[in-house]
């Protein structure tokens, strides 16, 4: 018999340089990465009306704030600093003392928010973010109340949570804006 | 005499490095899923606003970016403020809309990301608000950098 002799060559594939390889790749996507969450804040504008008339509010129900074209803070009509739209909010939504001119219950409460063409934007976000910052001091005092810790240390859409949400609903309205 | 020989480790001293590549390849893997591309090609100017009341936005998946900022022209002068939808300015506002509304049958649980220059004045969001009402996209977040 015969036996065809064959001279293999090895054909293993070199693996030592993978670890480079892997390495290169590696540093390509650390240098590029950028883990950024998105951060800012949230609001849900409110649905173009139909023609159904939305139910009337009662005027101490709502706090009007408007921000002029001059940059300046109407507040039920008093010009107000950035500064004090925090405690004046809270002051309205809470209503303590049971003033009859301030909100019925926190969850009756309407924030409505009116803007000019020419308002700066960033006194506008300054505003809101007094405006969220009542809600969340509101929220982690009922929290610390209720459960003995702050309102964002509470589970993510747990059962406590969700009750404090229900007592104090961010019901911020953006008022249509102005023809022309 | 006898002569005592020093008795020595039976081990050896070399780390095995064999499985070098396989943690390499998962650290690979991670950076390569944590990665986002810079999506778009930004043709506007944005300066963040700074802010202390924000939230963040864990899913990524749900966040449409509307950039609103001073155009950006050739020579580092900057123009009228205008508005960018992924990669292209949008000159009619009434199409933001029809944008607006695609995506939103896509996602609908769609969050739609105001990056707005802080130098802006609010007509033009207020358009793109009306817009987006008019789509039906009512859940919107003005982006804000944490304040320092």
């Amino acid at each position: 018999m015969l036996l065809k002799k064959r001279q293999r060559d090895d054909v293993e594939i070199e693996g030592s340089s993978m670890a480079d390889i892997a390495f290169l790749l590696l540093i390509f996507f650390l240098v590029v990465t950028t883990i950024d969450v998105d951060t800012g804040i949230g609001l849900v504008l409110p649905p173009i009306p139909d023609d159904i008339e939305p139910p009337p509010i009662r005027e101490r129900n709502m706090l009007r704030i408007l921000v002029n074209a001059q940059g300046m803070i109407l507040l039920d009509d008093d010009p107000v600093s950035t500064a004090e739209v925090r405690p004046r909010v809270k002051e309205f939504v809470d209503n303590p003392t049971n003033d009859p001119n301030l909100s019925e219950s926190p969850d009756d409460a309407i924030v409505s928010i009116k803007t000019d063409r020419q308002t700066p934007y960033s006194v506008y976000i300054d505003m809101l973010d007094e405006v969220m910052g009542a809600y969340n001091e509101l929220r982690n005092e009922a929290s610390m109340d209720r459960f003995g810790v702050p309102y964002s240390a509470l589970e993510e859409d747990s059962i406590q949570q969700e009750q404090i949400r229900e007592l104090y609903p961010k019901r911020i309205s953006i008022a249509e804006p102005d023809e022309g | 005499m006898a002569h005592f020989q020093k008795k020595s480790a039976n081990t050896k001293e070399s780390i095995p490095t064999s499985a070098l590549p396989d943690i390499i390849f998962m650290l690979l893997i991670f950076f390569m899923v944590v990665t986002v591309l810079r999506e778009v090609e930004l043709q506007v100017q944005i300066e963040f606003h700074h802010a202390e009341n924000i939230e963040k936005i864990d899913q990524k998946r749900l966040v449409s970016y509307v950039y609103i900022g001073p155009e950006r022209l050739g020579g580092g002068q900057l123009g009228d403020t205008a508005v960018q939808i992924d990669d292209a300015i949008v000159d009619d506002m009434g199409a933001i809309r029809q944008i607006m509304y695609d995506k939103l049958m896509e996602q609908p649980r769609l969050i739609v990301s105001l990056r707005v220059d802080r130098n802006s004045e609010f007509g033009v969001i207020t358009d793109v608000q009306q817009e987006l009402r008019h789509a039906g996209t009512l859940r919107i977040n003005y982006s804000t950098l944490r304040q320092l």
